[in-house]
């Protein structure tokens, strides 16, 4: 998945000169004088290696650690006329900035009645399985999409990745898009050239008629996996997979769950005020007459992220969980074998 | 290096201090009689300073503005109806009415918000700065803040990135020695904000914020290494707010003797027509005329805006991507 992030961030610059890159580290070594035209990292993951090298330091700007100050730049750059990529490295990190992101830059379109636009993309990394402990790990997504004015994205897939990238740099609004981190060595097949794919546009990752599970970002492999178990006993899930959150397709999740009459979550941010409770309370609301049982989500504990491997596979989802709620909610086991 | 103050700007400057003046006492009185929704914060007492910086700039230069920003909407061109009709939560105002006295914004005067969140422009500033860099344009933004503010955070970040980038921004404190009630000597550990300049290695200097030439001359200094390439200018007007910090405050915290000093012996708009006229870049007759004609603009600013109609209920949807 890095390489086909890598790709969409070099095709967007070459299409357009207002794209510009910067973060902290996404080249490493300004100031450095044998890496004038090189760089140290290419971002603290190398998600963007290689790229100041065919565009310059001029657009591809390391950063001081200074979220708020360049976090704050970015938004008012885009406002008044540049397309800046702005990388925040892990998405733990909002709180140094939030308020450039919650009350200036989301604001400004509704607030100045229409006659700014916040043309942004806010890469940032997120995901638990890394050994990253609490604050690298979290999944903080939910916290974007409560906010109006900003548009929210998770990938599972590096085609979906590149596609929703370049869409999020074309897009004339703020778009905060979510890597999880432990993804980015997955591979997958990926055109080579530019393409897009709409923001707001749910995907079926795997059809079926029983169940449905929609599951974000990386919990989607966790959501194939389980459907895979079940279809061995005949039960055949289908995988959801929002892509965005904000807008979320509400249609397809509530099309999904009219075939299937029944809704599992799978989110592995915490389970409270989440998008997991949000995609429930909508089937409750919209889809009640289809539900011919409960919804159910499978997410982590309300807990931080844990450190110690061991808690740390046990706080996220896994196959086994998804499979035993399901069966749970087909009658086909009892609470007490959980 | 020095600008000469001319004739022609030292009027534009004069014109410029009396429309805040009287649009921020209109707004004082239309406040007290309960016509205004919210709340207000007025800038009246402190006109020397928007005026001053603005007299350089043009509508491609930027501005981000403060809570406090009625002066720096004006003196950076925004329209007297617009902005009060924006103030009074009509349709007719510069945000449709969306925005509100700390919102307002008209990005093609350059004036990129008002803001609510003290400390909220100096990244900002940044990132305009940022846009005409890398355009290559000669424009600068200036970032216009309250001594309240120099204790933020985004204050050190945003001076040391526009530092370390040589962004053309120019960074203009409005020390009128409160932030909110609390005294400026009590909640920050420098003698002058302007101090704080030398820990990211640019130019700080204090200047008599009640003293328009005095804040024109040191903007002109300041915008120009700026255009240079030079990078950031910190500059400190020692300034005093006639009002509250909000419509409604007792103002416990002032002395009476600081309010007849800066009121009336020191009071900007006087003290700078008295200098206008002894050097003869106005006239009485000029002065009289411009007072005239600013009271009625700010007059017909109100009728329009008791004339102007709410939004449409539609108007709620507006300019957001999506609504549930």
């Amino acid at each position: 998945m890095s390489a086909a992030l890598n790709e969409a961030i070099k095709l967007a610059m070459r299409k357009d000169d207002h794209v510009i890159l910067m973060g902290e580290d996404v080249a490493g070594g300004a100031n450095v004088d044998h890496l004038q035209d090189d760089e140290a990292w290419g971002g603290v993951l190398g998600v963007t290696k290689g790229i100041v090298q065919e565009f310059g330091r001029e657009r591809v700007l390391d950063t001081p650690i200074s979220e708020a100050g360049y976090i704050g730049a970015a938004m008012a750059a885009a406002s008044t006329g540049l397309r800046p990529i702005a990388e925040l490295m892990f998405n733990d990190f909002i709180g140094t900035c939030l308020d450039q992101v919650l009350n200036q830059g989301a604001k400004f379109r509704y607030m100045f009645g229409g006659k700014a636009e916040v043309p942004i993309t806010i890469r940032t990394t997120h995901g638990a399985g890394f050994r990253a402990a609490a604050q690298h790990s979290q999944s903080l997504y939910a916290l974007f999409t409560s906010i109006p004015g900003l548009k929210v994205i998770v990938p599972s897939t590096p085609y979906d990745a590149k596609g929703l990238l370049l869409a999020a740099i074309e897009d004339q609004d703020p778009v905060i898009f979510f890597e999880d981190k432990t993804l980015y060595n997955m591979t997958g097949d990926v055109p080579e050239e530019y393409y897009t794919l709409p923001i707001g546009k749910a995907d079926i990752k795997r059809e079926g008629a029983d169940v449905t599970i929609v599951a974000v970002g990386k919990q989607v492999h966790t959501a194939l996996q389980a459907a895979e178990q079940l279809s061995l006993r005949g039960i055949e899930a289908e995988v959801l997979d929002p892509r965005s959150l904000s807008p979320l397709d509400e249609e397809a999740v509530l099309t999904s769950v009219e075939k299937t009459n029944r809704l599992v979550i799978v989110d592995e941010a915490n389970p409270r005020c989440s998008i997991a409770a949000d995609i429930a309370s909508l089937a409750a609301d919209k889809g009640f007459d289809s539900l011919d049982a409960p919804v159910k989500k499978v997410t982590a504990p309300h807990t931080p992220v844990p450190f110690s491997p061991p808690l740390e596979d046990l706080y996220l989802p896994t196959p086994e969980k998804v499979v035993n709620t399901v069966l749970e909610m087909l009658g086909e086991i009892s609470t007490h074998t959980v | 290096m020095e600008e000469a103050l001319t004739k022609e700007k030292a009027v534009w400057m004069y014109q410029k201090m009396l429309e805040i003046r009287y649009f921020e006492d209109r707004v004082h009185q239309l406040f007290a009689k309960g016509i205004l929704p919210g709340f207000v914060h007025l800038y009246a007492g402190e006109e020397a300073v928007a005026a001053g910086v603005c007299a350089h700039l043009n509508d491609e230069d930027t501005i981000t503005s403060t809570h406090r920003g009625h002066g720096h909407c004006i003196a950076k061109g925004c329209d007297l109806k617009g902005m009060m009709a924006e103030i009074y939560g009509k349709s007719a105002g510069l945000c449709k009415g969306k925005g509100g006295s700390m919102h307002i914004a008209d990005f093609d005067k350059g004036m990129l918000g008002a803001n609510g969140i003290v400390g909220g422009g100096f990244p900002l500033a940044c990132g305009a700065a940022l846009t005409a860099k890398y355009k290559k344009t000669k424009n600068v933004s200036v970032c216009f803040f309250g001594d309240g503010a120099n204790n933020q955070g985004t204050f050190h970040e945003g001076i040391n990135l526009a530092a370390i980038w040589k962004l053309p921004v120019i960074f203009v404190a409005e020390n009128n020695g409160y932030g909110e009630a609390t005294p400026f000597s009590y909640a920050s550990s420098c003698e002058s904000i302007a101090d704080r300049a030398a820990a990211y290695g640019i130019p700080g200097i204090r200047v008599d914020g009640k003293d328009a030439a005095a804040v024109f001359q040191a903007a002109g200094r300041a915008i120009e290494r700026a255009k240079n390439g030079e990078g950031p200018t910190l500059i400190e007007c020692m300034t005093y707010r006639n009002y509250g910090h909000f419509e409604g405050d007792a103002q416990r915290y002032k002395t009476n003797d600081e309010k007849a000093v800066h009121q009336e012996e020191k009071d900007a708009i006087a003290v700078f027509k008295s200098e206008l006229l002894a050097k003869g870049l106005m006239s009485e007759e000029e002065q009289l005329r411009i007072e005239k004609e600013v009271e009625e603009a700010v007059e017909e600013a109100v009728a329009f805006s008791e004339k102007s109609a709410y939004p449409e209920e539609t108007e709620l949807l507006t300019d957001v991507y999506v609504s549930y």
